[in-house]
């Protein structure tokens, strides 16, 4: 259970690109499938050749967010609709991870990795091993969240919100999404390497189904723990990344095979998308705000929530105000 | 400040749906102008606007704003110069991000974006000052979402973001039409306030012609891709919306003339 925690915490950081896609740009990007692999790929091929394991994540990081850019110009400058876009340059990641890697599969067995110092300490699998993947997983969310407050950050977040009013304040959308698309796949990629040194190989298939464990990440998380700050989604994300790992660590315990896992994932996704719509949830919500759907609530500062919710939702202010607009981002 | 000069513009062209929505239009604005424009629909009051802003491109003719050619500028890179207020109400803010995040967004209009932090306590008290001018309480609501605020509301706010760092034109594309009456006059009051406290050169677009007149210092009439009528603020003082009806029946009436005695 302990390896479930920690590879949910490293996943995270793949589950922490998805969300600045998938919730902030408001872009579905399939390139994740691919730029992991190509992230675990770059790493242990350095790290093969002797490259430094930390400069190695740094590289597969700089790999990830060469594809981002290759899907963001599809999708942008190509014009070619977002879903295909990223499907495109999955589809072409796959020969150039071959490339990369030279065969199927690299193993690390033996090499220095930054995870070698951690096995040897023996603390794998034990509270400082969860610590110190919590604080990677931590620092890395708190960057993001600090990005997104930024004048870029805010401009970026405008550009998955509302295109024509960003545009009319001078942002060039375009560059916009190109650069949401590099971050996002860049901390892929970094996932991916991190991955394969803490498994000990790179593998061509390891990225299959992936953007699956991101999105439910993304949206278990959040419909647990809502939306309502940058901050509290980004950490959601990170423990949403947890939880799927437990869950999936579970359905393993208690007899699935390992290749029903994508299922699971498929199952999951489907559930974190379609229980909150149901009755008994949707009565918990204050408000709901749409895109370009006339507003309905607090017409006066003075009269908070009665609008739309029914009597005695009051109470329920805080995180299930925005936990359940994933429909709509 | 701004001169539209001989532009024309055919959507559509060389097909059976061919519409010529302008037709060599000569405008010029003179600083702080505030010219309001009225006419039917398809006259070319919104592609006026949109040729200006750059959502169009002229097929003829050239825009000129502060002496700059920007006819071949995109829309974000003469964000630079325009202010723009939408008809839709939520068009102008972005709903998921609170108050103050819109205005620094609005605040770097024209300026780089880089990694400084976007709202700081210094901005915060600054906005806050800003968005007490409209009376409406939002300066105390700086953390709420705009999602969460209602038409009027949005629209007064897209109003001040437009405004407050102080573009070269003003653009209103029928800012007040999809508002009731009492927030329509509320919008319609901030935005005389502030176009004359900031003396911007603003274009106007509307419906209402009752508004056409009582707001600005300039009114145009626009027709078939073309500007029929102009009248200066002594001109368009004491005229009624009879009288605007009564000249645009008796030009219109004149341009089928002309056509009938061509053919």
């Amino acid at each position: 259970m302990t390896t479930a925690i920690e590879l949910g915490l490293i996943y995270a950081i793949m589950a922490l690109g998805v969300y600045l896609t998938f919730r902030i740009l408001d872009f579905p990007d399939l390139t994740v499938d691919g730029s992991f692999t190509t992230g675990a790929a770059v790493a242990a091929i350095s790290i093969t050749n002797g490259i430094n394991p930390i400069m190695a994540i740094l590289m597969a990081f700089v790999a990830g967010l060469i594809a981002g850019v290759i899907t963001g110009l599809l999708n942008t400058k190509g014009r070619i609709n977002g879903l295909l876009a990223g499907i495109l340059t999955q589809i072409g990641l796959y020969s150039i991870n071959l490339r990369i890697m030279g065969k199927a599969n690299v193993p690390l067995l033996g090499e220095d990795t930054a995870i070698t110092p951690l096995r040897e300490a023996g603390v794998l699998g034990g509270p400082v091993g969860i610590a110190a993947f919590t604080l990677l997983a931590v620092v890395l969310a708190l960057v993001l969240v600090w990005f997104l407050h930024t004048d870029t950050g805010l401009a970026m977040q405008a550009t998955g919100d509302n295109e024509k009013m960003i545009r009319s304040f001078g942002v060039n959308t375009d560059n916009q999404k190109i650069l949401g698309l590099a971050l996002s796949n860049g901390l892929v990629g970094m996932c991916g390497a991190v991955i394969a040194q803490y498994q000990g190989f790179a593998d061509i298939g390891m990225g299959i189904g992936l953007i699956l464990a991101g999105l439910a990440s993304v949206i278990i998380g959040q419909a647990i723990f809502g939306q309502r700050t940058i901050l509290i989604a980004a950490l959601a994300v990170v423990v949403g990344s947890v939880l799927y790992r437990v869950v999936i660590q579970l359905s393993l315990e208690v007899g699935l095979n390992p290749n029903d896992m994508k299922l699971v994932s498929a199952i999951l996704v489907i559930l974190a998308l379609v229980v909150p719509q149901l009755p008994f949830f949707k009565r918990r919500r204050r408000t709901r705000v749409r895109k370009g759907e006339p507003d309905a609530v607090l017409e006066t500062p003075g009269a908070p929530a009665l609008a739309t919710g029914a009597p005695g939702t009051g109470s329920f202010t805080g995180a299930a105000t925005t936990t359940t607009e994933q429909g709509d981002r | 400040m701004l001169t539209i000069s001989s532009v024309s513009k055919t959507f559509f062209a060389g097909t059976v749906n061919e519409r010529r929505a302008l037709r060599g239009v000569d405008l010029h604005l003179a600083e702080g102008d505030f010219v309001t424009v009225i006419g039917s629909n398809g006259a070319g009051k919104s592609t006026v606007l949109n040729i200006v802003s750059g959502d169009l491109f002229p097929d003829e003719g050239t825009v000129t704003i502060d002496g700059r050619d920007v006819t071949k500028l995109q829309d974000h890179q003469r964000a630079a110069f325009v202010g723009r207020v939408f008809q839709d109400p939520m068009a102008g803010t972005a709903p998921h991000l609170t108050i103050e995040e819109n205005m620094a967004i609005a605040d770097r209009r024209g300026r780089p974006r880089r990694l400084a932090t976007g709202v700081t306590r210094s901005k915060r008290s600054r906005f806050a000052d800003e968005l007490a001018t409209l009376e409406l309480g939002l300066e105390n609501r700086l953390k709420a979402k705009v999602g969460l605020l209602s038409g009027g509301q949005r629209q007064a706010l897209s109003l001040l973001m437009a405004t407050f760092s102080d573009p070269k034109i003003l653009l209103l594309d029928e800012h007040t039409a999809a508002l009731d009456p009492q927030r329509a006059d509320l919008v319609t009051r901030l935005t005389r306030q502030v176009v004359e406290d900031k003396g911007l050169t603003t274009l106007m677009v509307t419906h209402n012609m009752e508004q056409a007149l009582r707001v600005g210092n300039r009114l145009i009439m626009m027709h078939e891709g073309q500007i029929i009528l102009d009248l200066t603020e002594e001109e368009k003082r004491g005229r009624t919306v009879k009288d605007l009806l009564g000249e645009f029946e008796k030009i219109k009436g004149a341009t089928i003339d002309d056509k009938t005695l061509l053919q």
